[in-house]
């Protein structure tokens, strides 16, 4: 005798049911979760900017945030003004700037509309930080920073991130040892041209003495992410450079 | 054992030695090569997949009379990835920075032919108290193998465990590196994590005969 499981009409109604249970689960779940979710996405990009300005909670060699408890009034403390730069050089004021999307903005450029550029400016023991959000492609997934420069474009500190590079390899560029090596970088060369900073394998400089190289030491086995890090570093920190120009001015 | 029965205590033990599911069973090699290059990412893929699996293996068998043979594989799938994304949220929402150093191995845990093999294998044709113990034995049984790979590759790799310089400074030269000790970089390269499980499966089985095919 046909058992009644393996019936066509039994299969397809099981599946419909199954769909429908797990998708409301599913649903459930997520929209019940997604407040938080939100909230801690938010803590964390407060938490990155404070980071690259170097307000941190940094032990020897490992990368601390500042505590989720204190993030909110630490980040209205040392942001003093969040900007959003359009056009290259018009800068608007706008204290939700550290809410817009990077990855959105690209997408807009992209298919010819125009990318507004959020920058934070952070004042701690009378230094002037300025702090850009940029994106590019790792070698899995995206990863992003969050750039501390001063007026001249010289790298004050920096916050590395990413999706899913690999662990113990292209991860570790949100390892101290990286991280901290583009502090006092250069972006600019000695003439005043943009150039970046590029992650070199080839580097001659592994302790990072020369800070006017425009490079630093890359990480032995992340050859491509880190060739998406300089990329990234290039093609998203150039933009800001007609409005740093306005600084000097 | 007075808790469990005999029968079922074998359920836990054997795959953590003679029926382990990656030296003797040869399955979930994919994410051992994978996430093992740090221990902490081993230790923590093996508590996910303690979950998924010991969840996952009682849903299916709570279900198992109710499952349309054609479409089995697939209400499988869908057990596992609904557990994974449960998890996944649940982390992002109540532990988001943990969440954030696991990546994209949360969502790993679905191809994880461990957790399908359990379902089909046992969970099929077994009770829910069964399949749960057979679904956390054999989750420990796996997650014993990543975390004595992720161990090796982490401190000859790094020099280092759950991210403490155990072995000193390689840059200071402090501890073993004074005397010229070199990380072995090689270490955090996915086939030594398979020559590392060939040496746990060379050993367990020069020190049970039983276990060697012909």
């Amino acid at each position: 005798m046909e058992n009644r499981t393996d019936k066509n009409s039994y299969t397809i109604l099981f599946a419909i049911g199954m769909v429908l249970i797990v998708g409301a689960l599913l649903a459930f779940v997520a929209s019940s979760l997604k407040p938080n979710i939100t909230e801690n996405k938010r803590i964390e990009k407060q938490q990155n900017i404070l980071y690259a300005m170097g307000v941190n909670e940094n032990e020897e060699g490992s990368a601390n945030f500042i505590s989720t408890d204190k993030v909110a009034d630490e980040f209205t403390k040392y942001i003093t003004k969040q900007i959003v730069i359009t056009n290259g050089t018009q800068a608007e004021e706008n204290s939700e700037a550290y809410l817009i999307d990077v990855k959105k903005e690209q997408s807009k450029a992209k298919s010819g509309g125009e990318r507004r550029l959020p920058l934070f400016i952070g004042e701690k023991e009378g230094k002037t930080y300025y702090i850009a959000p940029i994106r590019g492609k790792g070698l899995w997934d995206a990863v992003w920073a969050y750039v501390a420069m001063d007026k001249n474009m010289v790298v004050q500190g920096a916050y590395f991130d990413h999706q899913g590079e690999t662990a113990g390899l292209g991860a570790n560029i949100k390892e101290r040892f990286f991280m901290d090596d583009f502090i006092g970088e250069h972006l600019l060369d000695a003439s005043g041209n943009f150039v970046g900073i590029n992650i070199s394998k080839s580097n001659a400089d592994p302790l990072n003495k020369d800070k006017t190289d425009n490079e630093v030491d890359a990480i032995a086995g992340a050859t491509i992410t880190g060739d998406g890090v300089s990329a990234m570093l290039r093609s998203d920190l150039k933009l800001y450079v007609p409005y740093f120009k306005t600084l000097k001015n | 054992m007075g808790l469990l029965s005999r029968k079922d205590s074998k359920l836990i033990l054997d795959p953590l030695a003679d029926d382990n599911p990656i030296t003797i069973q040869v399955l979930g090699i994919c994410s051992a090569l994978a996430i093992t290059a740090q221990l902490k990412a081993s230790i923590v893929m093996a508590i996910s997949v303690l979950f998924v699996l010991g969840a996952g293996n009682v849903v299916i068998s709570l279900i198992r009379n109710i499952i349309p043979s054609k479409i089995r594989i697939i209400v499988q799938l869908t057990v596992v990835a609904a557990l994974v994304i449960i998890v996944d949220q649940v982390l992002k929402a109540f532990s988001y920075q943990l969440s954030k150093e696991l990546g994209a191995f949360i969502g790993l845990i679905i191809t994880n032919c461990i957790i399908m093999g359990r379902f089909e294998a046992f969970a099929l044709g077994n009770g829910p108290w069964r399949s749960f113990l057979d679904g956390i034995g054999n989750a420990l049984g796996y997650g014993v193998i990543l975390i004595i790979v992720g161990f090796f590759r982490e401190l000859l790799g790094s020099g280092t465990l759950l991210g403490f310089k155990v072995l000193g400074d390689p840059i200071a030269k402090t501890g073993l590196y004074s005397i010229g000790y070199e990380n072995n970089g090689f270490m955090l390269l996915a086939p030594m994590a398979l020559i590392v499980v060939g040496v746990i499966i060379w050993v367990q089985r020069t020190r049970n005969k039983a276990l060697i095919e012909d």
